[in-house]
């Protein structure tokens, strides 16, 4: 477990869904064929609204300069594409920290093991803008805004955690005996 | 203590006399249902981690439906259902819907309760989020991602937490012009889209028990739209009418007991509904149709899982006979059960499809989920531009049915024909008897 996040944030509103993090058309490319995979994260968010000054991933472009993005509530909402975490995860982010987030996209993040979802009751994406640096601390359950040096809490991961530790519910099921070994 | 339905389903499915909301169980599934945009991946998710000469769990407990991306010149949409081809073929799975010989069927969602794969007090996982729409039969049904599907391929089992229960008791009858999108729609703009996250939506009273099956699953359909796990509504003497007249399959019907707890209720006179809209870009901007302003458009949409069902076309044509649309007005059938069925139900001595034809809807497309989720660019009835469409459908996110650019209202049949006739939303009562 990666137990530090640090780099820039992207900054997005309430209830993204997961037709604005993947649209569609992009739904025929494979993420388990390795090519693909890579240009899936090409398009991560790509269905935002042009009012968004800056592109999660710029054209042309496979990686995105934003490791977190920082939402509000509802983050996830609406399809059960797992091309969407992967999309994330793809393009290069590594959590995604919002208010609330919709419950298959939450379990599509740990079942894939590609991006943190991170909890936080602070509205965070109010008071820092894209391109601010943060800095998550997945074992103190902190997240700190660099600039300023303000730091505050994120939520426990619940039931789930036993999961993310093993690395997957296939790992989990592994270790407990439920499946044989690989 | 009592138990909710959803709560004794799933203690039968792991094997338990009781389970309470908040446990994590191990649950087995009766079916998991894949289609073109989920199965691949899938199938990759499967063999990766089970090894290339794995087997599923149970042969007759796959079921795969081809529906997304078929009408499209687009390669690799046709690669992706070559793909499932050949697992079906290397498997031997006897549910295969295939786009290239006459199974063919469209829509998974209409699929699976018309092939009778959908049987009251079982399990259904489905890659796709709107599987929820079977808990209208009585099951457990709910959406997953392709890495949890690769593994129930290969276990047949799955680790679920269960969901607290909200119920929604609505008792009386709906006046004429309202239908179960109107239902659902209002009580989505009621809690929010995510009034019910994680929640099981149990839907009860006698309003409820009044409806047919395919408005009941209109109704479960769209409970993802408020964050839902699944949507249900107790079985009763329709269901079983409906599921026997497809399946032969013995299956169990479950209740909520009196004394099952609620995480919330509540309670709504039917008679107050009214036909509802919701607007760009949330289904819960919902607005009365009759005071939603002026608002032009530029298509109709009439399909999908949530309204591109036999009865849904049957709500149109009773608005389209004898009128004439004046915007383009797109008839997508969800199923060729339900394609058939135009061709061959009779409203006034006419077919609703010559009825639509007559009344200047485009020809009815070929059934898929077609322009509902935009998709390839060639697709049918795809938004490219920035269009206004008033849809049946169940998502109006930004670029949901295409373009970035365009705006999706959602509505029922009824109001989406009545629309469709005047060129603005409009509450289509004043066009009902
Ligand atoms: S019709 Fe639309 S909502 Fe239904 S399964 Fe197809 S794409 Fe999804």
């Amino acid at each position: 477990m990666a137990n530090i996040i640090k780099g820039k944030a992207f900054v997005v509103g309430d209830n993204i869904d997961t037709d604005q993090i993947i649209p569609a058309q992009y739904l025929n490319l494979v993420p388990t064929i390795p090519e693909e995979y890579e240009k899936l994260g090409s398009y991560a968010l790509v269905g935002l609204p042009d009012e968004y000054a800056e592109r999660y991933v710029r054209d042309g472009e496979n990686k995105t300069r934003y490791p977190i993005i920082v939402g509000g509530k509802n983050f996830g909402c609406g399809s059960s594409r797992e091309h969407a975490p992967i999309s994330l995860g793809a393009a290069g982010c590594r959590a995604v920290i919002a208010n609330s987030f919709a419950r298959i996209f939450f379990r599509n993040c740990i079942a894939t093991g590609e991006v943190y979802p991170v909890e936080t009751d602070v509205e965070l994406n109010r008071k820092i803008r894209t391109g601010d640096e943060l800095e998550i601390d997945l074992d103190h359950k902190t997240v700190k805004i660099v600039g300023n040096g303000a730091t505050c809490g994120t939520k426990d991961l619940g039931a789930v955690k036993a999961v993310i530790e093993a690395g997957g519910i296939f790992a989990y099921a592994r270790n407990s005996g439920m499946i044989g070994k690989k | 203590m009592g138990m909710t339905i959803t709560e004794k389903i799933l203690a039968n499915a792991a094997g338990r006399r009781e389970v309470k909301p908040g446990e994590n169980i191990w649950v087995s599934a009766d079916v998991l249902m894949t289609h073109d945009v989920c199965g691949p991946g899938t199938i990759g998710v499967f063999k990766r981690e089970f090894g290339n000469d794995a087997r599923v769990w149970n042969r007759e407990g796959v079921v795969i439906i081809p529906d997304h991306y078929i009408f499209t010149e687009d390669r690799i949409c046709h690669r992706n259902v070559d793909t499932l081809r050949k697992f079906v073929k290397e498997q031997g799975l006897p549910y295969f819907y295939d786009p290239a010989d006459e199974t063919y069927s469209g829509v998974c969602h209409v699929t699976l309760p018309e092939k009778g794969h959908i049987r009251p007090g079982e399990v259904l996982f489905g890659t796709d989020s709107h599987t929820c729409t079977h808990g209208a039969l009585g099951m457990f049904a709910t959406g997953i991602g392709n890495t949890d599907a690769g593994f129930v391929m290969g276990t047949g089992k799955l680790l679920i937490k269960v969901p607290p229960t909200v119920k929604f008791i609505i008792d009386g009858v709906f006046p004429k012009g309202v239908t179960a999108k109107d239902v659902i729609l209002k009580i989505i703009g009621d809690i929010g889209v995510d009034g019910a996250t994680y929640c099981a939506m149990e839907f009860a009273g006698t309003a409820i028990e009044g409806l047919s099956i395919e408005e009941r699953m209109t109704i479960c359909n769209m409970a993802i739209e408020a964050g839902g796990k699944n949507g249900i509504i107790a079985p009763d003497a329709k269901t079983v009418e409906y599921v026997r007249s497809r399946t032969g399959k013995a299956f169990n019907c479950f209740r909520s007991d009196t004394a099952a707890v609620y995480q919330a209720v509540y309670e709504y006179r039917a008679e107050n509904f009214v036909p509802v809209v919701a607007l760009p870009y949330s289904p819960d901007n919902v607005k009365a149709a009759a005071s939603a302003g002026k608002v032009k458009l530029d298509r109709s949409y009439i399909g999908s899982c949530t309204g591109g069902k036999l009865t849904d076309f049957m709500f149109a044509a009773e608005v389209l006979k004898g009128r004439k649309v004046c915007i383009d007005t797109y008839i997508v059938p969800a199923t060729a059960e339900v394609a058939d069925a135009l061709n061959k139900v009779r409203l006034d001595g006419k077919t609703l499809s010559e009825l639509f034809v007559e009344a200047g809807c485009l020809e009815p497309a070929p059934p898929s989920c077609a322009a509902c989720l935009g998709g390839p660019v060639d697709t049918f009835g795809r938004c490219s531009n920035a269009e206004v469409c008033v849809s049946t459908t169940n998502r109006n996110f930004p670029g949901r049915m295409g373009s970035k650019d365009s705006r999706t209202i959602l509505a029922s049949p009824y109001t989406a024909a009545a629309s469709a006739v005047t060129g603005y939303l409009t509450d289509p009562r004043k066009y009902l008897k």
